[in-house]
């Protein structure tokens, strides 16, 4: 390495691009350390799919208004009030002004959505989803001049003081050492690395799958913890969805959802109920399945619908096991044919009148006298075919991350690091302390790339 | 129909439908997401609509390396192409131009200039000008059939396009909303309107939805010109050659510019684009079949030039050749995408009802 650059960004999703782009349009000389080989860039923005963006009035895609405080009260309802309010506003208030760059910056946006979703009004959808977004970005910051590595594996950054001194990596089977003006951590969280999930959750969590990048293995958030860093989120927790599971171990992303929950009977794989699939409906419930599913045997579930129901959800990427009697269905799965009738009919005995089934609204159809109950959308499994669909929990994210400042600024003991900003997955657990809402991870990536990328450029200067 | 490429495209399709992140790229995605169960018809309408634009493939995040392996462009390439060869009559021609396009085609127009020449030889004398080589009455003896064949083969192949994809009754607006599409070529904009990406990986640009437009503008040109010299020839009894001011050289030589530039842009971005984004099988039929129209409306262009000189002779007979040769190809050639496009366009049209 002969070249010197002003800054260094590890990492190569939506935040550190948003980083790179605005530092070298700030002048900068910046070098991007992505550990994925160039197919696999760009970590979970690759999977992702919309921006949650806070508008007073019309703004490109987005419909009508979603103001700062309406978006606040969303977030903590889904953070319970885990959050920063200082900093979870500061990132509402600045999403507006993101939509505009993103466009200015080569990412195309949805017109409208059909399907199911009806989130035109909080969310921009990206066209072609978050990859197409991640190869505009690619595209912009090498004409600004910005350079990138590939399978650059940063191993350590040796913080002296109250600065980094230096970055160790290795790129094409040699080792490296740069000293940068300025470092910006965009490496996202630590859920690739099962072991280190293990640790936090238990021996349960080899069983996970991993929805996406199978590159977040936390290395680089390690070795900074290490070395007393200031961190936030709960180190125990992670994001965790009910998904088919059929899916890979890694990077299964969207296809791999499952929505048919709230028309199914669940069992574990004792053919055993354990929770009301109707609670509420499904974006509403999703995310408690990945940790119900968790909790049982082997941390496996199974879905049974019948002929019913099949067409009343999104189709998922891999067929359903289908059988004409549930004790065939039950040996296709592995389960107990016995077991898996009786609890089938049980159900069903406890399934009254029907007649006021609604697929998108809570219809109180429920079961009597059964438990757990099933308290909407309780339909009797009668209809042949039945069908069947293995769920497994799948990791999104973890919530361990970096603390940082207004300024995207790292510490330690409350101490500024002189040289060294975060953003993205990585500090995201400042602002999101438990839960999810959809497209703000882009939206914190976004914000605070933008804002480590303008301070390390000031820095750099 | 192939049955293990229909099977690869129905496992794509499949996992496209439980993604949707690529909605907006074309008229594929909305027409797939419709269904749940893809039938052969399905399949073909799907493979018949994509223009090969590749947005979905490089906005993709299960292509190779991982293990969905999804490359849609191409497994609906394969279709598609291998529903031309199975829909053409007769079928054999169809996949001997396909996998041998560039030497089927010299051949051909080989074949029929030498033809001309001694046909030439031995019926002329008798008129001016270019029928002093080939009398007039020889060349629509010869033409006629030349051009009633293929038209009679194409329409036997769109109707079983029509069974096979469950066609509707054709309604007016269906047809306009295709022809708009087309003279827009709509599914080459990108949904939002940068074009597509093709000669430059993920880079969006207009490059070859413009030099498509160049060569389907400057061919309905000289198609134009070559109905207005006709008319000419019968209603007013004028012939040609035919002055620079006149309505066949106005719509011509325009039209021959813009086939023949067309053309050698197309040949030159299809030269960076991957092929393995495409029916790679089809490689040498399409660059046969471009080079063929370029040929045509360059020959054209030629015989107006050095019509004067000693060269006119031949000229006249490779123009004619290839003309001809375009023209008895046509079924099996890529210029049948223009007509399944179509087809595939109207169909679309009709899922509103």
């Amino acid at each position: 390495m002969t070249k010197v650059y002003d800054i260094a960004i590890i990492g190569g999703g939506n935040a550190a691009l948003c980083a790179a782009i605005t530092a070298a349009e700030n002048g900068a000389k910046v070098l991007i350390l992505e550990t994925a080989p160039r197919p696999y860039r760009g970590g979970n923005s690759r999977h992702t799919r919309n921006f949650r963006c806070m508008h007073r009035g019309p703004l490109g895609p987005l419909v009508e208004s979603y103001g700062e405080d309406e978006y606040f009260a969303d977030l903590l309802k889904v953070t319970g009030g885990k959050t920063d309010e200082a900093l979870a506003r500061l990132t509402i208030r600045t999403s507006e002004e993101c939509q505009p760059w993103m466009e200015e910056h080569g990412v195309r946006f949805q017109p409208s959505l059909s399907g199911t979703l009806s989130l035109a009004r909080t969310n921009a959808f990206f066209l072609g989803g978050g990859k197409g977004l991640v190869n505009a970005y690619y595209r912009t910051a090498e004409k600004l001049g910005v350079d990138v590595l590939y399978e650059a594996n940063v191993s350590h950054l040796e913080i002296e003081g109250n600065e980094v001194a230096h970055i160790d990596y290795t790129y094409m089977g040699q080792s490296h050492r740069i000293s940068p003006k300025a470092v910006i951590v965009a490496s996202g969280g630590f859920q690739a690395d099962l072991d280190w999930l293990a640790r936090a959750w238990g021996p349960a969590a080899k069983n996970f799958l991993i929805r996406g990048t199978p590159y977040n293995r936390g290395v680089v958030l390690a070795d900074l913890l290490d070395q007393g860093l200031d961190q936030v989120g709960d180190p125990k927790q992670c994001h965790a969805v009910a998904i088919d599971g059929r899916a890979p171990k890694f990077d299964g992303g969207i296809v791999t959802r499952l929505d048919c929950v709230p028309f199914s009977v669940v069992v574990n794989k004792d053919c055993a109920r354990f929770y009301d699939e109707g609670e509420d409906v499904w974006p509403k419930r999703y995310a408690i399945w990945g940790r119900l599913v968790a909790a049982q045997p082997d941390q496996v579930g199974y879905a049974i619908i019948d002929a019913k129901s099949l067409d009343l959800f999104m189709p998922s990427v891999f067929p359903p096991i289908k059988a004409d009697t549930i004790e065939e269905l039950a040996k296709k799965m592995g389960l107990s044919p016995d077991k898996l009738r009786a609890t089938i009919e049980q159900f069903n005995a406890s399934c009254g009148d029907g007649t006021n089934f609604h697929p998108t609204e809570l219809d109180g159809v429920a079961t009597n006298g059964i438990s757990p109950p099933k308290t909407n959308w309780a339909r009797p499994i009668t209809k042949v075919p039945f069908y069947g669909y293995s769920l497994r929990t799948g990791v999104t994210f973890t919530y361990l991350g970096l603390k940082v400042s207004e300024k995207a600024q790292c510490s330690i003991d409350g101490q500024p690091v002189k040289n060294l900003w975060a953003a993205g997955e990585t500090m995201a657990g400042s602002i999101l302390g438990q839960g999810y809402l959809a497209g703000f991870g882009m939206a914190i990536g976004t914000v605070f790339g933008r804002i480590a990328g303008q301070e390390a450029a000031n820095h750099a200067k | 129909m192939q049955n293990d490429l229909i099977d690869e495209a129905r496992r794509q399709i499949e996992v496209c439908n439980a993604c949707r992140y690529c909605e907006n790229y074309c008229a594929v995605f909305p027409a797939l997401h419709e269904n749940r169960i893809f039938s052969i018809g399905d399949i073909t309408q799907l493979a018949n609509l994509c223009h090969n634009c590749r947005g979905c493939y490089y906005a993709c995040q299960y292509t190779a390396p991982h293990e969905f392996d999804l490359n849609l462009p191409k497994a609906l390439a394969e279709v598609r192409l291998d529903s031309w060869e199975e829909l053409a009559y007769p079928r054999r021609a169809a996949r001997l131009f396909q996998t041998n396009g560039l030497a089927v085609t010299i051949a051909t127009v080989l074949g029929f200039a030498t033809l001309f020449m001694v046909a030439g030889l031995v019926g002329g004398g008798g008129g001016e000008g270019f029928y002093a080589v080939l009398p007039h009455s020889a060349m629509i003896a010869i033409f006629i059939p030349a051009f009633v064949f293929p038209l009679l083969s194409i329409a036997f192949s769109l109707r079983r396009y029509w069974l096979e994809t469950a066609g509707e009754l054709v309604r007016p607006r269906h047809l306009i909303d295709a022809v708009k599409a087309i003279a827009k070529m709509r599914n080459l904009a990108g949904g939002h309107g940068d074009g597509c990406n093709f000669e430059d990986t993920d880079a969006f640009s207009h490059k070859r939805r413009i030099a498509h437009q160049m060569i389907l503008f400057g061919f309905l040109l000289c198609f134009a010109s070559t109905g207005a010299g006709t008319i000419m020839h019968y209603a007013f009894d004028m012939q040609a050659p035919y002055g620079l001011f006149s309505v066949p050289k106005l719509l011509g030589i325009p039209g021959g510019i813009l086939l023949s530039v067309g053309v050698v842009w197309m040949v030159i971005l299809k030269q960076q684009s991957d092929p393995d984004l495409g029916a790679k099988r089809a490689w040498s039929g399409e660059n046969a079949f471009t080079i063929l129209l370029g040929f045509v409306a360059f020959s054209g262009l030629a015989l107006y030039a050095l019509g004067g000189t000693a060269l006119m002779s031949v000229l006249l007979a490779l123009h004619l050749g290839s003309v001809l040769s375009f023209f008895l190809l046509m079924p099996f050639s890529k210029m049948a995408h223009s007509f399944y496009r179509m087809a595939a366009l109207v169909r679309d049209a009709q899922r509103d009802g």
